[in-house]
């Protein structure tokens, strides 16, 4: 009798102590996500960092009026595009953020098949919408939105530089615009 | 001589014989709420332009004439609509947030500005489909100002 009664004393201690710790595990999880959306909070979701690199290297195929370049780098982007996990942000920029990259992988879907006045011409939505992303997820680069007033009643795009180099018009009117904004 | 006549023989077999390969017919009988022509208001002209030009391969329902049902006809033209519909579909339209909305209605713009669309290969039999000058820049004039209110 008194052994049975042990070792149902012992079984409850047993059973106790394991949920304690799988409850302290959660607890433990959940302080460890909330750090993690905190790192968000400062400027490193590297999936946008990759996203905002090949959307530069696109820039720069249509700064030299590479269009078989830029068709590639379309592709690319459209994998990065597709790659980017948006489970850390609120639900609200979540639902943003599914907008945002639906339209901008139409775009460079687009851009991987087109000739070269397509490209520009999708290049265009294709910046606003990334413009959009980079005010969510933030960047760790100092980035420049530029603008050309004459491309279509006037259009803007991104760069690492300040210097202008015009991706609407390449070698045609390769200085044309300025620098409107910069993005920290 | 002799197989020349092979030949076109089983060419005109194999033609009535493809004849009895069933098509998804693209057919609806409702619109949807989420049609274009529901949520926006379009003035009359422009609305009847849209349906005749574009409807065919933009929305879940397509206008058939004898020689749609043809095969390979049918095909080439099945293969359009589904591609067409995955682009833009205007029965669809309000289920697009907004920014894709906009996305959307600047290609449009750009597609009929160029002369892109309607495609030269539909408007060769749908004559009626193809844009005049007035009537391209009427639309576009049109459109714009709907991109703008977005």
């Amino acid at each position: 009798m008194k052994k049975i009664k042990m070792s149902i004393a012992a079984m409850l201690l047993l059973t106790v102590s394991f949920a304690y710790a799988q409850e302290k595990d959660k607890m433990d999880h959940s302080n460890m996500k909330m750090d993690h959306s905190k790192m968000m909070d400062t400027k490193t979701d590297a999936k946008a960092e990759v996203i905002l690199n090949d959307y530069f290297n696109l820039k720069d195929a249509l700064v030299a009026d590479d269009t078989k370049k830029a068709a590639q780098l379309g592709t690319t982007l459209v994998a990065s595009l597709k790659a980017f996990d948006s489970s850390n942000y609120t639900k609200e920029q979540q639902s943003e953020l599914a907008d945002i990259i639906e339209d901008a992988t139409e775009h460079a879907e687009h851009i991987a098949e087109s000739a070269i006045d397509h490209q520009r011409e999708h290049f265009k939505t294709l910046s606003k919408d990334i413009t959009d992303m980079v005010a969510i997820t933030g960047t760790k680069n100092t980035l420049y939105q530029q603008f050309c007033p004459m491309y279509d009643k006037g259009s803007a795009w991104l760069s690492q530089k300040d210097e202008v180099r015009n991706p609407y018009y390449g070698s045609k009117m390769l200085t044309c615009g300025k620098v409107q904004k910069t993005i920290q | 001589m002799k197989i020349v006549k092979i030949i076109a023989g089983i060419f005109l077999v194999a033609l009535v014989l493809i004849q009895f390969i069933p098509v998804d017919y693209n057919q609806n009988d409702t619109v949807p709420q989420t049609d274009f022509m529901v949520v926006h208001k379009v003035p009359e002209a422009i609305q009847k332009k849209i349906q005749v030009s574009c409807y065919d391969c933009h929305s879940n329902n397509t206008q058939y004439p004898w020689y749609n049902r043809v095969q390979p006809v049918a095909w080439f033209l099945e293969d359009h609509i589904k591609e067409g519909k995955a682009e833009l579909n205007f029965n669809e339209w309000d289920s697009l947030s907004s920014r894709r909305k906009t996305s959307k209605l600047r290609s449009i713009i750009k597609q009929i500005e160029s002369g892109e669309m309607p495609l030269d290969s539909y408007t060769l039999i749908h004559r009626d489909a193809k844009f005049s000058k007035e009537e391209t820049e009427e639309i576009i004039n049109w459109v714009t100002q709907l991109k703008d209110s977005l």
